[in-house]
């Protein structure tokens, strides 16, 4: 850990815990119908956006699913236009016209959450093309999960990307459902996404995603490697899902006390609090003052969110070039 | 002016736009042909033609040979273009849409959109269609009214050589996803192409006959025939307004409503099956639009609502014709109310 220091620790402590307010805070307000729509919340998977992207710059590429809000924010998407862009605002960062499942801002190399499972790793392979041939070391990251994992555009993206030797890497965090299936039933290899990477011709890393050091740790050695023309890479990161599917979710499928367990012993924020001490640069009384900043960023999010105007309704025929 | 196929116009358009702009790219399952072989690249140079010698001068980072993988290469095609290239895919056959159809439904489509206009995706996807070649039910299909029905694409179709060039650089240079269709029984087809800069702006007809008693309107193949159809009727004394579309997204209403209202009879020559088809499309747009000038009802030749069969006389039977078209335009003269 000697790389990380004290500003880069509460760095990525913060974008932690602003994922985690945020979806938090989001679950919370889903419950009063204000906000539309179907909303996927990524609390719990923490550490694996903010162990990937805290490795990346704003000219790198992340390609997200409809899981997206931790990439967003992970990748530095600004998080108050998120939420107005939850709210279906006409500030919000897509003016309203994408929501939760369809959040982007190219201008920082984040290309888009997608409501489609599966189809972000061609996209990302395709700005791994354009990284490659601009030649200067950038990367494109597919986040993919367990469920992705099944699908034939992935496979096919995989392939791709060691055909061509482009700086793709496929991040695979498996929280063990995709969707209400558990992933012992439905992907063939059981707990192992990783060796399905490797048997398409590419090295693959596995780490703990619901532990920061960890996956920042094995994401280093996978950006060394992309990053000095290795060809693509894959990581599987093993967490967990705090809420359901979706909001909403009844969540008949989990076993007897499993919420209460993975939220007592897989926290990546408790997690981060307990390793932090080995490396003794951060207090607790610091990260408590990052916590406090963050509810502050999100109820001032939330609130306005709440006040900010609807986009008015002639907008409906804007951002597309045909009107029939 | 210069003669040359559409074949060629494709090629040497691919190339004068890659010469000119470095982000522009090509990729496509064997577009090269011949990678990984004893034959080496450009063993084939694309198996319509449209690629030959791409590669030996623009270099395997720009013209890209892929698997057997149309969602990787749509999909890739559109993750280039919102990392700034501009990239010219190919399907080899039109037909395998249906393999990538979310790429281009659902994301390329939209990506402007739903990211609130803040991002473009200049990409170009060239897709093979049309039957007249007995590739039978999965080679041979004309999917572009299925691609027009879908907001965020452009969709071209030249008929002529010029065009080829006209509207392919306008698709290339243009800022939003483009599908380009070429029609595979025509790329030997010859015409003059001018020399130098040559852009068609999308949504703007091309009236290829001059007449006052029927309008037919068209596009791809289907101006060929059309033109047959109206040059047969001239002998007669019938005159016919031939409109080739061009672009059927955006689509030049005002050129088939203003012949309309000149001529008050419709034909439209469609080549795929008449249910939610583009000819269904044109005349309703008609009979919405200029339903008082309408002299009898519009008519619609396509083809039937069946796969395309592969025997040469089934597919002779199965495709719209001169003679058919010609048909139809008596039968709106003739109409009595």
């Amino acid at each position: 850990m000697s790389q990380l220091g004290r500003d880069d620790m509460l760095r990525a402590y913060r974008q932690m815990a602003t994922i985690r307010a945020f979806e938090e805070r989001l679950h919370d307000e889903i419950k009063t119908g204000e906000i539309a729509g179907f909303t996927h919340l990524y609390a719990g998977q923490e550490a694996a956006a903010v162990g990937v992207c805290e490795h990346l710059a704003d000219d790198d590429y992340i390609v997200s699913t409809h899981r997206g809000h931790g990439h967003c924010i992970a990748k530095g998407c600004d998080v108050k236009a998120m939420m107005k862009e939850i709210y279906g605002r006409a500030d919000g960062l897509c003016k309203g016209k994408g929501g939760s499942m369809h959040i982007a801002d190219v201008s920082i190399g984040m290309l888009g959450a997608n409501g489609i499972v599966g189809a972000g790793a061609p996209l990302a392979v395709g700005a791994a093309i354009s990284a490659k041939l601009d030649g200067k070391g950038k990367v494109s990251v597919a986040f993919s999960g367990d469920g992705a994992c099944n699908q034939g555009t992935t496979f096919e993206a995989m392939n791709l990307a060691v055909v061509l030797q482009v700086p793709a890497i496929f991040v695979f965090e498996n929280n063990h459902y995709s969707e209400h299936t558990g992933v012992e039933y439905s992907v063939g290899t059981a707990n192992d996404i990783a060796s399905r990477a490797e048997a398409f011709g590419m090295k693959a890393w596995r780490a703990n995603g619901c532990d920061f050091f960890s996956t920042f740790e094995a994401m280093r050695e996978v950006l060394e490697h992309v990053r000095s023309g290795g060809g693509p890479a894959a990581i599987e990161l093993d967490t967990e899902r705090f809420y359901g599917h979706f909001e909403g979710d009844p969540q008949r499928y989990r076993g007897p006390g499993e919420l209460d367990r993975i939220r007592e012993q897989r926290d990546c924020l408790k997690a981060f609090r307990e390793r932090v001490g080995e490396y003794g640069n951060v207090t607790s009384d610091e990260l408590d003052a990052v916590d406090s900043e963050v509810a502050q960023l999100i109820e001032e999010a939330v609130s306005e969110a709440k006040s900010a105007p609807p986009p008015p309704p002639e907008q409906v025929l804007e951002d597309v070039y045909v009107s029939y | 002016m210069v003669v040359m196929s559409i074949r060629e116009a494709i090629n040497r358009t691919i190339a004068e736009e890659m010469e000119r702009d470095a982000d522009v790219i090509a990729l496509g399952e064997d577009i090269v042909g011949g990678m990984g072989t004893a034959g080496g690249p450009e063993a084939i140079g694309g198996i319509w033609g449209a690629t030959g010698g791409l590669y030996a001068r623009f270099g395997p980072g720009r013209v890209i040979d892929t698997p057997i993988s149309e969602s990787a290469i749509v999909g890739a095609a559109a993750g280039a273009a919102l990392a700034g290239k501009r990239p010219i895919a190919e399907l080899m056959f039109a037909d395998f849409v249906g393999v990538s159809l979310d790429q281009l439904w659902n994301q390329m489509a939209k990506f402007r959109y739903m990211f609130g206009g803040k991002t473009r995706c200049p990409a170009v996807i060239r897709l093979i269609y049309g039957a007249g070649m007995n590739a039978a039910a999965q080679h041979s299909q004309s999917v572009y009214a299925m691609m027009t029905a879908i907001p965020g694409l452009k969709i071209a179709l030249p008929a002529t050589p010029a065009d080829a060039k006209g509207l392919l650089t306008e698709a290339i240079r243009g800022d939003d996803p483009v599908l380009f269709f070429e029609h595979k029984a025509m790329f030997g087809v010859k015409g003059e192409v001018p020399e130098g800069e040559h852009r068609v702006p999308f949504g703007h007809a091309r009236l290829t006959r001059e007449g006052g008693d029927v309008t037919i309107v068209t596009c791809g193949r289907m101006v060929g025939f059309s033109e047959k159809a109206a040059d047969k009727l001239a002998e007669d004394g019938i005159g016919c307004d031939v409109i080739d579309l061009r672009t059927t997204s955006p689509l030049d209403e005002e050129a088939i409503l203003d012949s309309v209202e000149l001529t008050g009879r419709l034909v439209v020559v469609d080549e795929s099956p008449p249910r939610c088809s583009l000819a269904a499309d044109i005349a309703a747009l008609v009979a919405a639009k200029a339903f008082t000038a309408l002299k009898a009802p519009p008519q619609m030749v396509t083809a039937p609502h069946t796969p395309i069969p592969f025997a040469r006389e089934l597919e002779r039977a199965w495709l719209p014709s001169p003679a058919k078209i010609e048909a139809a335009a008596r039968a709106a003269l003739a109409f009595r109310s």
